[in-house]
């Protein structure tokens, strides 16, 4: 206990800074993975073969290599002056994580929404095509609903993994939950004591997803 | 029979890649100045010298991703630095030249542990001499009186000190004591504090512009001064103290006081001075002998 | 899947379109390509000196000796991860509750903690010793509880008659699951296993931070070394170029199976489904 009271001033901002990297890159990769899915059963080749290079590119790089472009690679591109970007380092750092952790989600959202599309049946579209619904009416009524039971459960094991790897941005000047131990060693803390506290505070985030994960396929399990 | 043919392309790959290898090093190798290798040392009552004499030659422990202080040639695999060149006096003082020392790199978190095991036999490489790790280890030395320091670029005037970096974009290590220094002075606004995975990923992003300043001990700034003077300086204004120490077995007072001997020596003499000149020198800031402190 | 539920087969009018946003999607594609590399060209990414590493015979075989350590860490992970995976899977489904609750716990446990902090708490915290030790427990344990988890769905998906044909025979309970249960499970769930494993090999690069010299610590090394002009980008492609192609030979290697496993009459077709559907859940 004595190790989180005297040392609040880390786990409270790392905290913090967890959650909202983690809120902010979930948000992100939804609505990006959403549209490289898209991307990918668009009916235009060459959209599709992009959708499929990408989504093949960052599901076989290691997360953390694809913070590194984005530390140090990125800034050669100068899309965005380093040297006075919103005049705060840090924002620029958090932005670079952001960036990093929504591309590299975006690929696996993309890969469970594709999935999900592909398992409603292609009759369940040419019937509501039949009945004259728009695009978007069947959409919306017809191949989402049903998308959405195959959807969901995975997603959610996507967010798990999402949640967990905000901690590799500790090694890219982002202050969260990870970098915690690091400054408790040169502190001369209990290093143990103070990363079993970071994983009690994961493991309390996660315990309640991973319960509506399994609540929502044993429920979706019998209506199918 | 596919899976064979990928097994082929993989090994003939293999081996083209190392066949085609060259040797070498790009440029000049920095080389310290040769030591007179001692004969017939002895150290009574030193159960690490007994190891070293029975195996026939010295493990010492180095870092090799600190330029010019204790840095491993990517290309030949050849260690060079300050604290390397100070290893090498201290094994030719102890009897064993250069072809009789194994080095092996090992990171700042594992050095208590690599000492008490003794996987090495003792360890030079930015080793801070503090009571806490004197628990658990000893120290020969101080061999040089580092502080902490800033790197800037070399046409920067705006920082002279500690106290004109507010306003400035800071980087070290994550969570090193520097920058948790920078932190608790309050030295420059939070949101300009950058902390990265190693020093030269800051310098990298230094050269870049990104970021005003690297922080930590003058003695690593110094490396990377020495490596392009042209371009960064050290600031040269320390505020913090941190005596570097050779690590050793706890129990083994007879080495220690050697290894305190030989560089005594040397900082009487002029062999400390020649070390220095050839590596942390060239960045063209001076440095104060250090005192010796036996215990 | 050319064939997408959410479009119709187009007509000449719309096929015409199709074709415009063809052209458009290229040009797109590859002016941002050009950017890139125009970018990286100016900055003196692709100079010799940044790539002069490449030709020295110690760096190339440190880099061989870096991804010998990667595959190593893998293979052990994944031998170790799988083995964990069928014993808490089985412990999952057990009639006991004195084991099945421990192996939940121990199961959503280790799922909810991130890597990072399991291997820093090996390495740092309780002290295990070589890196090598902490990484491979942590991807085992990681990974190991989501195999549990991948290996629990493909036990569930299979007919129950399979288990009640075994009972039937007169086998026990260890013996329904281990000669019955858990290979078929592992059969059905092949593509989510090697995906999983595909994960698994990606994270053997955390063990960089603890100083495991793998692929990843010897790019970070590399990259900082002043004689090649600190080649920080190219090394990061390079590296990213061996990581992707081992990644896609096990994926490869995957579709492979999954082939050979199709022909295959004892696997029903329905498990087929549940299986692809945890390929993405593993993600």
């Amino acid at each position: 206990m004595d190790v989180l009271l005297d040392n609040l001033d880390l786990y409270g901002p790392g905290f913090r800074d967890t959650i909202e990297l983690f809120l902010i890159s979930a948000i992100g990769s939804l609505v990006l993975g959403t549209l490289l899915a898209m991307l990918r059963v668009a009916p235009v080749p060459v959209f599709r073969a992009a959708g499929t290079a990408y989504v093949t590119l960052l599901r076989n790089t290691p997360l953390t290599l694809v913070f590194f472009f984005f530390t140090f690679a990125f800034p050669l591109l100068k899309i965005v002056d380093a040297s006075t970007f919103g005049g705060s380092a840090s924002r620029y750092y958090f932005t670079a994580a952001l960036i990093a952790l929504i591309l590299y989600t975006s690929a696996f959202v993309c890969e469970v929404v594709r999935a999900g599309i592909n398992t409603v049946p292609v009759g369940q579209a040419e019937a509501s095509r039949a009945l004259g619904l728009t695009f978007g009416q069947m959409l919306g009524y017809v191949v989402l609903p049903q998308a959405t039971r195959a959807v969901v459960p995975p997603m959610v094991s996507t967010m798990i993994a999402l949640l967990k790897n905000t901690t590799i941005a500790s090694g890219f000047s982002v202050f969260q939950a990870g970098a915690i131990s690091l400054n408790l060693a040169e502190r001369g803390d209990s290093q143990l004591i103070g990363l079993l506290w970071v994983a009690l505070f994961f493991v309390i985030l996660v315990i309640p997803m991973s319960l509506l994960q399994r609540s929502l396929e044993k429920r979706w399990s019998i209506a199918r | 029979m596919r899976v064979r043919t990928l097994a082929v392309v993989l090994l003939a790959g293999g081996l083209a890649l190392t066949a085609c290898g060259k040797e070498g090093t790009p440029g000049e190798s920095a080389s310290g100045p040769t030591q007179q290798v001692a004969t017939d040392v002895k150290v009574d009552g030193s159960k690490t010298f007994e190891n070293i004499t029975k195996r026939g030659k010295v493990v010492i422990g180095v870092k090799e991703d600190q330029p010019n202080l204790g840095y491993k040639d990517p290309t030949s695999g050849k260690y060079s630095g300050f604290d390397v060149e100070i290893a090498k006096l201290i094994a030719a003082k102890l009897g064993f030249g250069d072809d009789k020392i194994e080095y092996k790199a090992i990171a700042s978190a594992g050095r208590e542990q690599a000492i008490i095991n003794g996987d090495i036999d003792y360890y030079v490489g930015t080793y801070t001499i503090n009571d806490k790790r004197k628990q658990q280890i000893s120290f020969a030395g101080p061999y040089f009186t580092a502080g902490q320091d800033l790197l800037v670029k070399k046409s920067d005037d705006s920082i002279t000190g500690p106290e004109s970096l507010k306003g400035k974009k800071v980087c070290s290590v994550t969570g090193s004591t520097p920058i948790q220094k920078v932190k608790s002075d309050n030295l420059t606004e939070s949101s300009n504090i950058v902390e990265l995975q190693n020093y030269s990923q800051c310098v990298q992003q230094l050269e870049q512009g990104a970021i005003h300043a690297v922080t930590t001990d003058d003695a690593i700034l110094k490396g990377y001064a020495a490596q392009q003077p042209d371009l960064f300086k050290v600031v040269g204004k320390t505020f913090s103290k941190e005596p570097y120490g050779i690590g050793l077995a706890k129990d083994d007072k007879a080495l220690r006081d050697k290894m305190n001997d030989i560089l005594e020596e040397a900082i009487q003499g002029d062999g400390w001075k020649k070390i220095y000149d050839a590596t942390l020198g060239k960045s063209g800031s001076p440095a104060e002998k250090p005192v010796i402190e036996r215990y | 899947m050319s064939a997408s539920v959410l479009f119709d087969v187009p007509g000449p009018r719309a096929r015409l379109r199709y074709r415009l946003y063809g052209v458009v999607g290229v040009v797109a594609l590859v002016a941002l390509l050009g950017f890139i590399v125009y970018r990286f060209a100016e900055s003196g990414q692709f100079e010799a000196q940044k790539w002069g590493w490449i030709q020295y015979e110690y760096v190339q075989l440190k880099l061989l000796d870096a991804l010998w350590n990667t595959v190593r860490a893998f293979a052990v992970g994944a031998v170790l991860a799988m083995v964990f995976g069928a014993v808490f899977a089985a412990g999952q489904l057990s009639d006991h509750r004195i084991i099945r609750v421990p192996s939940l716990v121990v199961v959503e446990l280790f799922r909810a903690v991130p890597l990072v902090v399991m291997i820093f708490i090996f390495h740092y915290g309780i002290g295990l010793g070589t890196p090598f030790y902490s990484v491979v427990l942590g991807l085992t344990l990681y990974n190991g509880s989501v195999l549990a988890e991948v290996f629990r769905a493909g036990v569930l998906s299979l007919p129950r008659g399979q288990s009640e044909a075994a009972y039937a025979v007169g086998m026990r309970k260890t013996q329904v699951m281990m000669f019955v249960l858990l290979p078929q499970a592992v059969r059905a769930m092949l593509p989510a296993i090697i995906s999983q494993l595909v994960v698994l090999l990606k994270d053997s690069a955390l063990g960089f931070l603890i100083t495991y010299e793998e692929l990843l610590y010897q790019a970070r090394y590399l990259g900082g070394s002043f004689e090649f002009g600190r080649p920080l980008v190219p090394i990061t492609i390079v590296v990213a170029a061996i990581y992707i192609a081992m990644c896609l030979l096990l994926t490869w290697f995957a579709h492979y199976l999954q082939k050979r496993n199709r022909r295959n009459k004892k696997v029903l077709p329905e498990a087929e489904k549940p299986a692809e559907d945890a390929v993405a859940a593993s993600a």
